[in-house]
């Protein structure tokens, strides 16, 4: 971005001397710092009108007072066509410049887009993002890394210098992911996966919040996030390797409703399981969405009737029970065809390898 | 505490049980002084005999002059309680630090922030412009009343038939504990499972018939009942706002209604429209609400634009600058309100091209509302303006409109907000728009129309004491939150473990503070100058030197408004009438037609409250009984047709004649 505003620097540092750490102002990586020198520039660019307009607000109210006998007073002047332009032209050419740093801002910082280069301005082509796959939790973080086949709640680690795009969804209301000094936030909703892609500049260990209210231990729905070299990265992911696994089971029971839960360690993650808690089927026998909306897809598990010969689609004309599902033999998880995945915008094309349950898969998978 | 488990209903009392009431000491407290200032209350109209004349003069009337002022008074009871809410949470915030768990438990803060932001504008901002909106427009398009006189009196009782079902909660069972929006599937059955969500939903509803009803009501009356000679390009602008206003709710609450109607069905039969699992999609709630919810801000907006026009005009004693092109900047700002409502949920990851998309059209609202700001700048200059307090808050509307401005573009930036989304940025946004501009609006118009609405000015110096508190507090109390939302505070958050962030809320306690002496200061003023109502009085209905209409009926108006039927020929109608020097007609009165007071409102909306309640608490027999009942007793009043009365000549006379007296005396 050309909008490099150095001087912002010392807006953070002000605020800083006051007191106070502020993550948005002073970030630690390309990306919040581009949306952080957007800000600051719309900032400057409305203020371009906005104080002339409280200067002439102040001025004119002064001037023009009852007790001011001196000032022209014009009761029947009503009309200038050549203001009215001014008027009309002024915040339209302001907005028409903040529309187009948005459109190009936007587009450059959409959560959905990988990296192109870090900080530095260096290029990150060919190197591999790290795959977080984040479940928000009544009401707490899990954070699993396929590659790493380790998992960890309420606290992360990521190497500097590295991308990472974070998957994300959630296991029972909508909430959102928010590591201000990374990338901005991003919705994660159960039955969904939404993306983020981010970077850290530089080492620290820096807040990570939920900012989408979610019930009532909300508010105790933090984390820390440890920005480390290759090396503490690697001791962290060993220092999992002798807790216990993340299977099905050990998911539901995390996934009990509790507040403020200390940090914690998973040593293995069960094959899929993120991808079942996209698709809301990590309880055993639980149909997935995914098999539920292909199922749908065919006409759904109604009764046909007559009525379904005019069509070759046939359709629903009534409605099943779970229980009634459950009995009926249906083909059950084991060997699904490939079908439309839940997705986002930006996400990889069809035509990728996908597992089971039509998300595409982990390279670890492969 | 929160129920969770399975609830036990019966047939008689559905969900009801004593464990419904709350031992909370902080309610039970609460309820007492409810309690006593209610019992008081009811003991002093009891004593002085008044029940039956606020039945017949008030509670009844048809007349839009009282309804309005009802509505005021409505909003302005709610407003103690919005407050009294955000005082608590002030408090809560401002303590809960370095491990301390404050002094409310998750499930009580988390109603109060609910409950707020549902009072705030569902039960203040909305009756507070409905009400103006009420007083004044028939005034200034010379009219009689509104064209549905019955349907007005209706409309308000289901407004308060909504703030009883809300209040309600506070001292059986709870209210929702979901944000004021409840978001499902935090607001779906199996999340909330007790009737937090169902007060919500039922107080929404109730009142909601109200508004539609009042939004039809009051766009007909603007379309077909302006004087002669009132063509569109002449209506005072209050006026054209109050009619885009009309329109944006006529055409967005059926939104609301349908979307609240759908989670019912969620809640209530078990359909799964926004449920996670079976095929629900709780991204469509979000999407329907805020369809309704954007235009809702301007609802509240436009109005105020309207109220600051007319003032600005009248106290720098000068035509409006612009008028035409405030005309289409209000309309602009109508219809661009529908295309901005994804600019809420930036963050549920929509993709680039759409959010540039909402991001921009969101920015574009900016030039009609900076051509309305400029045009209200135009109107100074060269006047002669005088500093009274509706002045007063004009200015300090403009200076602090314009930040709430400023930020709210800047949050209209994708890439800024997602990094101010849900942040207290953004509360210091919204808050800097509707109490500056909602709300000093409002102040505004109080302290200017209240001597049109009783014919006595307001004290001037309480008027000052509760302007500075209030503008000042303000600041004090928002300009923290702005410096929290850079530093990534979010919203909604009962405890804090970055003891760095204290100082910024305890500075935010003082001005609510400095906020809560303002208002206090506000009901002095009223207290003041009731007292004082001699000394203050005003003979002329023209304290001002008003420009429009209704500065030319007597103060207060006479229950027919105006004697006969004015004829326009411009835009500041009353303004050139005076200036022409067109004297007050004092002979040739004929006989009056004015719709009859009915108490068949009060009834309907008292039916409809009672099912909202049995719903609410799952009495299905009571709710079925109270339907078919509010059913009716519409019938019935469809058989009503005592309707209409005519004042007689004479009477108009005498009335007229006694304010040629006074006017000559």
């Amino acid at each position: 971005m050309p909008f490099k505003l150095r001087w912002f620097g010392l807006l953070a540092l002000s605020l800083a001397l006051m007191g106070c750490k502020s993550e948005v102002l002073d970030p630690a990586g390309p990306i919040a710092t581009e949306q952080r020198d957007l800000l600051i520039s719309s900032t400057l660019l409305m203020l371009v009108i906005i104080l002339p307009v409280m200067v002439l607000i102040g001025w004119f109210g002064w001037q023009f007072r009852a007790g001011n006998k001196g000032a022209v007073y014009r009761p029947n002047w009503d009309h200038s066509t050549k203001l009215e332009l001014v008027i009309w032209a002024a915040p339209l050419f302001i907005i028409i410049s903040l529309g187009a740093l948005t459109w190009v801002g936007t587009h450059l910082t959409d959560p959905y887009r990988p990296l192109a280069q870090d900080g530095r301005g260096q290029s990150l082509e060919g190197v591999e993002p790290l795959t977080v796959q984040v479940v928000a939790l009544d009401w707490k973080w899990l954070f699993i890394l396929p590659e790493e086949g380790v998992a960890s709640v309420n606290e992360l680690s990521v190497p500097v210098g590295r991308p990472v795009r974070f998957e994300l969804t959630s296991d029972s209301v909508m909430n959102a992911f928010y590591i201000p000094a990374m990338a901005g936030m991003i919705y994660a909703m159960p039955g969904m996966q939404t993306e983020l892609n981010g970077l850290f500049d530089h080492e620290g260990t820096f807040q990570g919040l939920a900012s989408h209210y979610s019930g009532a231990g909300f508010s105790k729905m933090r984390f820390k996030v440890h920005a480390v070299d290759d090396a503490g990265f690697d001791a962290w992911v060993n220092a999992a390797r002798d807790d216990e696994t993340l299977d099905r089971a050990a998911y539901l029971q995390l996934a009990q409703k509790s507040e403020g839960d200390a940090p914690r360690q998973f040593g293995a993650v069960e094959q899929g399981l993120f991808a079942r808690a996209v698709n809301l089927c990590v309880e055993e026998g639980k149909m997935c969405q995914a098999e539920m909306m292909a199922l749908d897809m065919k006409g759904g598990t109604g009764v046909a009737t007559p009525l379904a010969l005019l069509d070759d689609r046939p359709f629903v004309t009534g409605a099943c029970s779970i229980d009634e599902l459950t009995a009926a033999t249906l083909p059950r998880l084991t060997a699904l065809p490939v079908m439309t995945p839940l997705r986002g915008h930006g996400l990889t094309a069809p035509g990728t390898p996908r597992d089971v349950a039509g998300l595409p898969l982990p390279p670890s998978d492969l | 505490m929160a129920v969770t488990g399975p609830i036990e209903t019966s047939l008689l009392f559905g969900r009801l049980t004593w464990a419904a009431i709350p031992t909370d000491p902080i309610i039970l407290a609460t309820f007492a002084v409810v309690a006593l200032g209610g019992g008081a209350l009811f003991a002093l109209l009891t004593y002085y005999r008044l029940w039956g004349y606020l039945w017949t003069e008030w509670f009844t009337s048809v007349d839009h002059k009282k309804i309005g002022i009802m509505y005021m008074i409505l909003g302005l009871v709610m407003f103690v309680r919005g407050f009294a809410d955000a005082i608590m949470m002030r408090l809560q915030q401002v303590l809960a630090f370095g491990g301390s768990e404050g002094y409310l438990n998750s499930h009580h803060y988390d109603q109060v922030f609910t409950a707020h932001g549902v009072i705030m504008i569902f039960f203040v901002a909305m009756p507070f412009v409905t009400g103006l909106m009420n007083y004044i427009v028939p005034l200034q398009i010379g009219a009689r009343d509104v064209s549905f006189p019955f349907l007005n009196n209706f409309s308000f009782w289901m407004t308060v038939g909504g703030a009883v079902i809300i209040m309600a909660s506070l001292f059986l069972g709870e209210f929702a504990q979901t944000g004021w929006l409840a978001f499902p599937p935090l607001s779906g059955i199996g999340e909330s499972p007790y009737v937090g969500v169902d007060y919500y939903i039922w107080g929404l509803q109730v009142a909601g018939v109200g508004t539609t009803l009042s939004g039809i009501n009051l766009l007909v009356t603007i379309i077909k009942m302006r004087a002669p000679g009132m063509t569109m390009m002449r209506m005072p602008v209050f006026t054209w706002t109050a009619l885009c206003t009309n329109v944006l709710i006529v055409a967005s609450f059926p939104v609301l209604t349908v979307t609240l109607a759908l989670l019912t069905l969620d809640r209530y039969v078990g359909t799964n429209f926004f449920t996670a699992d079976l095929g629900g999609n709780a991204m469509m709630y979000v999407n329907l609400i805020w369809i309704w919810g954007h235009p809702e801000v301007y609802i509240l907006i436009l109005p105020i634009f309207g109220v600051f026009s007319e003032i600005a005009a009248t106290f720098s004693g000068k035509r409006l600058f612009g008028y035409t092109s405030m005309v289409y900047a209000t309309v602009c700002i109508t219809i661009l309100s529908y295309v901005v409502w994804l600019h809420h949920f930036f963050t549920m990851g929509s993709g680039a091209s759409v959010n540039s998309f909402f991001g921009i059209t969101t920015m574009v609202i900016s030039i009609p509302t900076g051509a309305k700001l400029f045009n209200w700048i135009f109107t100074i200059y060269q006047g002669r303006v005088r500093y009274d307090l509706p002045m007063m808050w004009l200015m300090a509307f403009m200076l602090t409109f314009v930040v709430g401005g400023m930020t709210g573009v800047l949050l209209a930036v994708p890439p800024a907000d997602f990094v101010l989304h849900n942040s207290l940025f953004l509360i210091a946004h919204f808050h800097n728009v509707i109490i500056g501009g909602v709300v000093f609006g409002t102040f505004a118009a109080i302290n200017f129309w209240w001597p049109k609405a009783f014919g006595y000015r307001l004290d001037v110096f309480w008027g000052k004491v509760s302007f500075w508190f209030w503008v000042v507090g303000f600041w004090f109390a928002f300009m923290p939150l702005y410096v929290l939302g850079l530093m990534g505070v979010t919203r909604r958050v009962r405890v804090f473990d970055d003891p760095d962030l204290q100082i910024w809320f305890a500075i935010a306690a003082l001005g609510a503070v400095m906020i809560a002496v303002g208002i206090a200061a506000m009901f002095v003023q009223f207290g003041v100058s009731i007292w004082r109502r001699k000394a203050l009085a005003d003979v002329t209905g023209d304290p001002w030197d008003g420009r429009t209409l209704e500065w030319a009926t007597s103060s207060p108006p006479p229950a027919y408004n105006f004697a006969f039927t004015p004829v326009v020929h411009g835009i500041d109608a009353f303004a050139e009438m005076k200036e022409a020097g067109v004297p007050r007609p004092t002979s040739g009165f004929l006989p009056i037609h004015m719709p009859r007071n009915t108490g068949a409102g009060v009834v309907i909306a008292g039916l409809a409250t009672i099912c909202g309640m049995a719903l609410v608490w799952y009495v299905w027999w009571l709710a079925a009984a109270s339907f078919l009942a509010l059913i009716g007793a519409a019938i019935a009043h469809t058989f009503n047709y005592n309707r209409d009365y005519h004042i007689p000549a004479d009477q108009v006379a005498a009335v007229e004649d006694a304010r040629t007296r006074r006017l000559e005396a």
